[in-house]
């Protein structure tokens, strides 16, 4: 009784992670569907978005807003606005400039804007970790036997919640919208859809600023959840989201949330039999093996080498 | 027009004030648990807003101002032009390197220990440098965990000597041959997989390697590291005030001199700049044999390569190898020289700080190369003020560089080849 | 020389090639014609390596290479052209056909650190042989540029001597005259007879240029949608009653 509680404590937990690895990966797969490329930044993004939501949430408590909803809300809003911004800037600055020219160029642009990004924040917020207030205080408790007991935080509720919110929209915004069905038209054949009268700058913009909000909703819950931001915050998430994104099949948006839900359980499972200082360890291994053996991801579509 | 324009500017404006002014114009302060929002100082309000403004008149004027740049004549307007004839370059090259390895060979009996030291780190920069322009500028293989074989060499080392007391001699080969061995064991899988995979792979394994190193406390001393490296030695010779192994002679005693610390600098710096030469020559000639050559084909153009009869496993692999080869000799260097060493020096910022190196000099280019590792070494040093600008202004470089110059501030020169008619 | 039978290829649920059967004998030209989409680079493509083709056997001189690695095929002597030319561009012209001799070099990295006299001997070898063959095709003036800032058509032709310096016995050619001028398609034509007649080579052609195909090939096989519709000598071809309304487009 108590292995299958420990088990499914595990469980909550890796689910937990899992989803906001799946937001932040969908940036990841997204952006690689429909240019191709690895958006090195993305985990910066994020990173951002967390520092935002935790200025926000600092400067409404300094004027003595004790609202919960309102807090929330408008460290999301926050969150998400710059991100967003941050996301268009880099798209802007970094990458369309550099579209189309031998591959490894845009890489090394996204690298060197990873480590601008990481470094901006470190220069205006100090290196130091900083606490970041949990808000949702309080969990459902069950099962005790032998003195293990489980537990589902209110806050693992409202990171399922939102991560479920977030993901209906995207779907729904992809398969109604009209934008939505650019991206899709723009991911099947870039050249064909500008031929075909669709502004692909737009709609490549609109990708990156998509991938960055979610980051931040990423960023708001998991800031919340661990309690703490640093600079290097997104640097570890980023190359998991993007691990979870390649695990379920790179440019597949299905696959990046199967994918973060299967890196969540199989990391939390690690450090839960195994070792903590592990699962990193284990993460980077699984990407490794999934590259080699599947590269094409768990619902990605194989690519035909063209000659 | 104009009033698009003006839009779009006002537009561009508006995004830099949301990207910045959260982020800089307030400022988190932890107090125990507590965490304070305070606003930032007038200046650097006033720089937010001047940067909104900056980028605002930049894109209201924009077409004028490409326009602008596009009159400014460039100095790499050298696109048919053939390369200077074989036999002059080369002369020409081969004095001015001599000279600059004569002045480096003399230059630190007159300088501080200090600058002499901080020359033997960029003396192992540059054979990082020169490493890693292998694998990805010639070759094209974006590596991020360069820094991992770097590791492998350094721990090899101090391993080596904690438990088996083997001097730095003896260790400098093996350590550099382990690297290559973890080369061409990582490699082998990871070659097939396309470009940005290979750089997310690449950057998995470093962090593999830091990790275990961090963990594996009973072998490594996990986070605290390895001290008590030897220094090498000269023929037995010791440059510590006293002798630490049995059987060797001090260097001071044997010639007769007042035991100074700089000697051990200053030979140490000589070790380096003996390496790093060496380093530069063997890829120098890599590069004008037929393996340097299909390095270069591999990176313009797999299949066409794969067409002509190359491997791609073989040829990638033994760039991957040769690589990571430099990679450990560097890092035998550098246990020697800090004598102490842990996971610490080995993250993927290293790796960055390499590449940006590679990068900035010019894929390729092995002058350019060693101009980058010499400035980006030196340059923190001198401005010290301006020394945590550094990977800040390392991370925008690298984006300006593939944006307006993605060949390098010195790009590669071709080598010119005489050919005699044939009948 | 080469026998290739009930060539298939299927993409998921496109059956790209379907049955097609050729075969080259020595010093011969046989050219692949058909409409676009047909599937004839898709038959090169099996036949140098880059697909491992799903159905059929390919022989060369006797042994099946159908799945063999693309380089292994390359150095049995089966070399072939792109139909978008691939040079290696950031490289000088003569580089270009220095690395196509990558085999015949001592590759052996000691001895090339050392300089020993067997590989300059070599290494001079090679250097002579892309001269010989740069002045063949009219490019030894420009051995030193870079390649990707040569002119349309010396491109095609720095191609054409890439192969070459491999010493081949069967050259593919993949539409060799596509954009090229009139005067430019008169010189390739005469540059692949003298392959066949100077070099003993075997040539395999795709074309569209129809004149240059009737020209030239010893024998030519018609594909369409596929699968294989007519085989013979040009006159047969000419006069063959599928392949008029193939080329009408009533079929």
């Amino acid at each position: 009784m108590q292995d299958l509680l420990y088990f499914s404590q595990q469980l909550i937990n890796g689910l937990t992670i899992g989803s906001t690895y799946a937001l932040i990966a969908i940036g990841y797969t997204m952006v690689y569907g429909i240019i191709g490329m690895i958006n090195f930044a993305h985990g910066e993004i994020y990173m951002i978005g967390a520092y935002t939501a935790l200025i926000a949430i600092t400067g409404l408590a300094t004027l003595g807003v004790a609202w919960l909803p309102v807090i929330l809300i408008v460290a999301l809003v926050c969150a998400m606005i710059v991100s967003s911004a941050m996301g268009w800037a880099v798209e802007r600055v970094a990458y369309r400039p550099v579209r189309g020219r031998h591959r490894l160029i845009p890489l090394i642009s996204a690298i060197g804007m990873s480590i601008f990004l990481q470094n901006y924040v470190h220069l205006a917020q100090g290196s130091r970790n900083i606490g970041f207030p949990s808000l949702i205080e309080g969990s459902f408790r069950f099962g005790s036997s032998e003195g293990f007991q489980m537990s589902l935080s209110y806050i693992q509720i409202t990171i399922f919640v939102t991560t479920l919110i977030c993901m209906t929209g995207l779907a729904l915004f992809i398969s109604r919208s009209r934008t939505g069905r650019a991206c899709r038209a723009v991911s099947q054949d870039l050249g064909m859809a500008n031929l075909l009268g669709i502004d692909t700058n737009r709609i490549i913009s609109a990708t990156f600023v998509i991938g960055a909000a979610l980051a931040a909703v990423a960023g708001l819950l998991l800031g919340m959840y661990y309690g703490s931001v640093d600079p290097l915050f997104g640097f570890i998430a980023g190359l998991k989201a993007f691990t979870a994104a390649v695990l379920g099949g790179i440019g597949s948006i299905p696959g990046a949330m199967l994918g973060g839900l299967i890196l969540g359980v199989g990391e939390s499972m690690t450090s839960g039999y195994l070792s903590g200082e592990y699962k990193d360890v284990i993460s980077f291994s699984l990407l490794i093996l999934i590259l080699l053996f599947k590269p094409t991801g768990l619902l990605g579509k194989p690519e035909v080498e063209k000659i | 027009m104009a009033a698009k324009n003006f839009g779009h500017a006002f537009f561009c404006a508006f995004i830099t004030l949301i990207i910045s002014y959260p982020i800089i114009g307030f400022n988190l302060e932890a107090q125990g648990i507590d965490v304070t929002l305070t606003g930032a100082d007038t200046t650097t309000i006033v720089l937010v807003l001047l940067a909104a403004l900056v980028v605002f008149l930049f894109q209201l004027f924009r077409d004028q101002i490409m326009g602008a740049l596009k009159r400014v004549p460039m100095p790499s307007s050298d696109a048919n032009k053939e390369p200077m004839a074989e036999n002059k370059r080369a002369k020409i090259e081969s004095w001015i390197l001599t000279g600059i390895v004569v002045f480096a060979l003399f230059w630190p009996f007159f300088v501080s220990r200090g600058s002499v030291d901080l020359a033997t780190l960029v003396l192992i920069y540059i054979m990082l440098a020169l490493g890693l322009n292998v694998v990805v500028g010639l070759a094209g293989l974006l590596d991020l965990g360069y820094v991992a074989f770097y590791a492998v060499g350094a721990y090899t080392f101090a391993l080596l000597s904690q438990y088996l007391g083997i001097s730095f001699w003896l260790a400098l080969p093996i350590g550099a041959l382990l690297a290559a061995l973890f080369g061409l064991v990582l490699g082998f899988p990871v070659l097939r997989l396309r470009g940005d995979y290979l750089a997310i792979v690449t950057l998995g394994f470093g962090e593999i390697i830091r990790i275990l190193l961090n963990n594996w406390t009973t072998l490594t001393g996990g986070p605290n590291g390895i001290g008590g490296i030897p220094d090498p030695t000269l023929f037995g010779m010791e440059f510590g005030r006293r002798i630490k192994e049995e059987g060797n002679t001090s260097f001071h005693e044997t010639f007769g001199i007042a035991y100074s610390g700089e000697h051990k600098v200053i030979f140490l710096y000589l070790i380096s700049l003996v390496l790093a030469v060496f380093t530069a020559l063997v890829i120098r000639r890599f590069m004008r044999m037929p393996v340097g050559r299909a390095w270069e084909a591999l990176r313009e153009d797999e299949i066409a390569s794969r067409s002509l009869g190359l491997s791609r496993t073989a040829v990638k692999l033994s760039a991957f190898t040769i690589g990571a080869f430099f990679a450990g000799f560097a890092g035998t260097v550098f246990a020697s020289k800090q004598g102490f060493i842990s996971p610490e020096s080995f993250v993927f910022l290293e790796s960055a700080i390499i590449l940006a190196i590679v990068v900035l000099g010019g894929m390729g280019s092995q002058i350019g190369v060693v101009l980058a590792a010499i400035a980006v070494t030196i340059l923190p040093e001198l401005a010290r003020e301006f020394s945590e600008y550094r990977m800040l202004i390392f991370g925008a470089a690298m984006v300006l560089m593939m944006v307006w110059r993605p060949q390098g501030l010195m790009p590669m020169r071709r080598i010119h080849i005489e050919l005699e008619k044939q009948e | 020389m080469l026998e290739v039978e009930n060539l298939s290829m299927r993409f998921g649920g496109l059956l790209a090639v379907d049955q097609v059967s050729l075969d080259v004998q020595e010093h011969e030209i046989v050219s692949i014609i058909g409409p676009n989409g047909a599937g004839k680079t898709t038959v090169f493509n099996c036949m140098s390596g880059f697909y491992k083709p799903t159905g059929g056997k390919i022989r060369f001189e006797g042994k099946e290479v159908q799945g063999k690695p693309d380089f292994k095929i390359s150095r049995m002597g089966m070399v072939r052209t792109f139909q978008h030319v691939r040079l290696f561009g950031q490289m000088t012209v003569v580089e270009n056909l220095l690395v196509a001799q990558h085999r015949h070099l001592n590759t052996n990295l000691i001895s090339g650190l050392l300089k020993t006299p067997d590989y300059r001997e070599r290494e001079q070898k090679s250097l002579d042989r892309a001269a010989y063959w740069l002045d063949r095709v009219g490019l030894l003036s420009m051995a030193n540029r870079e390649a990707g800032n040569l002119a349309y058509g010396q491109q095609r032709r720095l191609e054409i001597a890439r192969c070459m310096v491999t010493e081949p016995k069967l050259l593919m050619l993949d539409e060799p005259a596509a954009g090229l001028n009139p005067a430019e398609t008169k010189e390739l034509n005469q540059l692949i007879v003298s392959l066949k007649e100077d070099y003993n080579v075997s040539v395999v052609l795709i074309e569209h240029d129809m004149s240059l195909v009737m020209d030239i090939s010893d024998r030519i096989n018609v594909i369409n949608q596929g699968r294989p519709l007519a085989s013979g000598t040009p006159d047969e071809i000419r006069q063959n009653d599928d392949v008029i309304k193939a080329y009408l487009g009533e079929a």
